[in-house]
């Protein structure tokens, strides 16, 4: 294919990329630097209805010769990174408290950035175990009852993931039924919504319910490729079933597991929905939450575009490093395939 | 040899067995239990008791429920369905005999299969059923099979979608969809045929980049844009929504039917070129019509992003023209009573439904979509 046809083909998809990826991050880089509102105006009005009247003090936006909200848009530096960072409150957080993670989580920001993290993380060892023993044990399932489990498995996975973890908080919420299952278990009231650490618990089940799956199709699918001799190779050579795992089969679909590892990562790092479906947002939230939160109409009906922005930024740097050592691998093998 | 040597001991063969059992409830039991809840009277549904939720003495008591009979419809309705969907290769070829073309055939069965439901569920399941039931209530003997068995009523389902207007949602959500699958694939299947076949190093940029682009979080791209979009009229409109989902999609959807076209011989390409075909020629005659497992696999993919998304149509879209899912969650955090949370729930339910049939039908492609990046990304 000749380098004019190869540039008439990608040439919607890259300009669809550059306006509607690219541009905007640009964008975002340079909101990140304003501040922008609608300029409000305090008016008193005075309403007047069969009973009397009554002066109201509203807010209304400004408006322009032409009908237009009146915006201010200035340079405000490195102002709204410092609204969201907080150093000052930080500062005084360590001097009162020392270096407590709990105190220091009364800050929206880091509170956000420690579960973020801790999500990402912990969510990663559990996906990848049981999705290879998912994988493990439907490979030796009878033929005909792998696909009906495969039907259930996906299930999980294909669900929207703001209606799965309704339905999982459905099951837990008030006296749902696991709720009273485990009160009459341990004979104790339990409140599940009432404590942050109870919430962030059922978010993890949730999203490696929700992820188990895909580890699973991929797992499975790489397990039909292992080579079946060298299987019985080991196990003539006197390999018991374990060994013959751990030397034989991981190393063969390790490639696979670096793979889901790096999906997984990508797509934890954004929590979201489950905030949305839990309905947590009072005990616990994420970056990308935090984002959502500022760009949402608050009460004065204002957006948040330039904070918005910041956190945007912030969270990119987080991508970046989850990112680099893929590109490097990436461009190592770009070098090799040259020389 | 290799039989002995692939065969399980006993004891791991009960240990997989558990697993396996153990897993399918975790999986299914928290949808399932949506569905059984969404048709029970709220004081069922939210019963501490299981099997009042499941059996629902009060729905019984007020509404009414399935008989033995009605039962013995349900299961013999989805038997019927089941088995139909099971020949569905085969009533393909037959209609594809009649009419000759493959995108009218296909849209007939889905057709047929979507009459078949409504027939089955709305008519057979219901009023032949109750039609069954009044007889053999003046039947002395046969009088038990008649007597309702577990509480059932389609009053929060009835309230969802004429009451409060899902359906308006409903066709919100389906233009969106459509609209996203439409153009990511138009755009995407371009992209994806040039990246296999060249291995220039703009391909590879191009590659990276769009992996980069597929780790962003989406709430990025939202912020780039919200006040544009504002400015410009375009909140509120579906459009708006559309694009953005398709340029998140991108990277995604190029990476994707990169690897299928990978599949297709470049041989093939060359010959047509030979026989005088232009590079778009080829493209659309030779290996278009090979491309459709991809093509569906991938649509499949989008489909789902665009269905399941949250936080685009939340930002950019309000009241009339809302989609289901930030809907439900309007719903959900207006409720004052029970009945509003059930109602709710049945949402959900109906929100879930298609997703249940799409993996039914689709559930090869979904699973050969999954490896098919891996393998070859």
């Amino acid at each position: 294919m000749n380098r004019k046809t190869f540039l008439i083909f990608t040439m919607p998809s890259f300009m669809m990329m550059v306006f509607f990826i690219a541009i905007p991050l640009f964008l975002v880089f340079f909101q990140s630097f304003h501040f922008k509102q609608d300029i409000l105006e305090i008016v008193e009005r005075e309403k007047c209805d069969p009973f009397g009247c009554k002066t109201e003090i509203l807010k209304v936006p400004v408006l322009d010769e032409k009908g237009n909200r009146t915006k201010i848009n200035i340079w405000v530096g490195w102002q709204n990174y410092k609204n969201i960072l907080q150093f000052e409150e930080l500062n005084s957080i360590i001097k009162n408290n020392g270096y407590s993670w709990s105190a220091i989580q009364s800050i929206d920001f880091y509170q956000a950035l420690r579960f973020t993290i801790t999500f990402t993380f912990i969510t990663l060892p559990f996906v990848l175990f049981f999705g290879m023993c998912l994988a493990l044990c439907v490979n030796n399932l009878v033929n005909r009852l792998k696909g009906p489990v495969i039907f259930i498995t996906l299930l999980p996975f294909i669900i929207t993931p703001v209606i799965g973890s309704l339905s999982i908080k459905w099951l837990f919420i008030g006296d749902g039924i696991v709720t009273s299952l485990l009160e009459y278990i341990l004979d104790k009231d339990i409140a599940v919504f009432a404590k942050a650490w109870s919430i962030e618990l059922l978010v993890l089940f949730y999203r490696i319910w929700h992820t188990t799956p895909f580890a699973f199709v991929i797992f499975y699918a790489a397990l039909q490729t292992v080579d079946k001799d060298r299987i019985e190779a080991a196990f003539v050579d006197g390999a018991n079933r374990f060994q013959r795992l751990r030397y034989i089969v991981i190393p063969h679909i390790m490639p696979l597991i670096v793979f889901v590892t790096l999906i997984h990562l990508m797509d934890a790092y954004r929590v979201y929905d489950e905030i949305v479906g839990f309905g947590a947002e009072g005990f616990l939230n994420s970056l990308q939450w935090m984002t959502y939160d500022f760009l949402r109409l608050d009460d004065s009906g204002s957006r948040y575009i330039g904070r918005a922005s910041a956190t945007s930024m912030l969270t990119m740097i987080g991508i970046v490093i989850i990112l680099i050592p893929v590109l490097r691998r990436v461009f190592r093998e770009q070098k090799e395939k040259k020389n | 040899m290799e039989s002995k040597l692939f065969n399980l001991s006993i004891s791991l063969k009960v240990i997989v067995g558990i697993s396996i059992i153990l897993w399918a409830f975790i999986a299914l039991f928290p949808l399932l239990w949506v569905f059984i809840m969404s048709i029970k009277l709220p004081i069922d549904s939210f019963a501490s008791n299981p099997l009042n939720v499941i059996i629902g003495p009060n729905t019984l008591k007020q509404v009414g429920g399935l008989s033995f009979i009605n039962l013995i419809f349900l299961c013999f309705s989805i038997y019927i369905y089941f088995k139909f969907f099971k020949s569905r290769k085969h009533s393909f070829l037959k209609i594809n005999n009649l009419t000759n073309n493959k995108l009218i055939s296909f849209l007939l069965l889905v057709l047929i299969f979507i009459a078949l439901f409504l027939v089955l569920f709305l008519f057979f399941n219901t009023h032949i059923a109750n039609f069954l039931n009044n007889i053999f209530e003046y039947i002395p003997f046969l009088k038990i099979l008649s007597k309702p068995l577990i509480g059932f009523t389609t009053q929060h389902f009835v309230a969802v979608w004429s009451e409060n207007e899902f359906y308006i949602q409903f066709l919100n959500t389906a233009l969106v969809t459509l609209g996203v699958v439409s153009i990511s694939l138009t755009v995407g299947t371009l992209a994806g045929y040039a990246l296999s076949r060249s291995s220039s190093v703009i391909a590879f940029w191009l590659l990276v980049a769009a992996l980069v682009f597929r780790a962003l979080p989406h709430s990025v791209l939202v912020t780039g844009y919200l006040e544009l979009f504002i400015d410009y009229g375009l909140y509120g409109k579906k459009i708006a929504v559309i694009i953005l989902l398709v340029a998140i999609n991108q990277p995604f959807t190029i990476w994707m039917l990169r690897s299928f076209f990978m599949n297709i011989p470049q041989d093939l390409d060359e010959a047509a070129q030979i026989d005088g075909c232009n590079p778009f020629q080829a493209f659309w005659m030779v290996i278009m019509p090979l491309m459709w497992p991809g093509v569906i696999t991938t649509g499949l993919f989008s489909f789902l992003l665009a269905y399941n998304d949250y936080l685009v149509c939340a930002l950019l879209l309000d009241g009339q023209s809302q989609t289901m899912v930030p809907a439900i969650m309007q719903y959900f955090n207006m409720e004052t009573t029970m009945t509003d949370l059930v109602e709710s729930i049945a949402a959900a339910a109906s929100i879930t439904l298609p997703l249940f049939i799409l993996v039914m039908f689709f559930q090869k492609q979904i699973v050969s979509g999954l490896t098919q990046g891996s393998v070859k990304g």
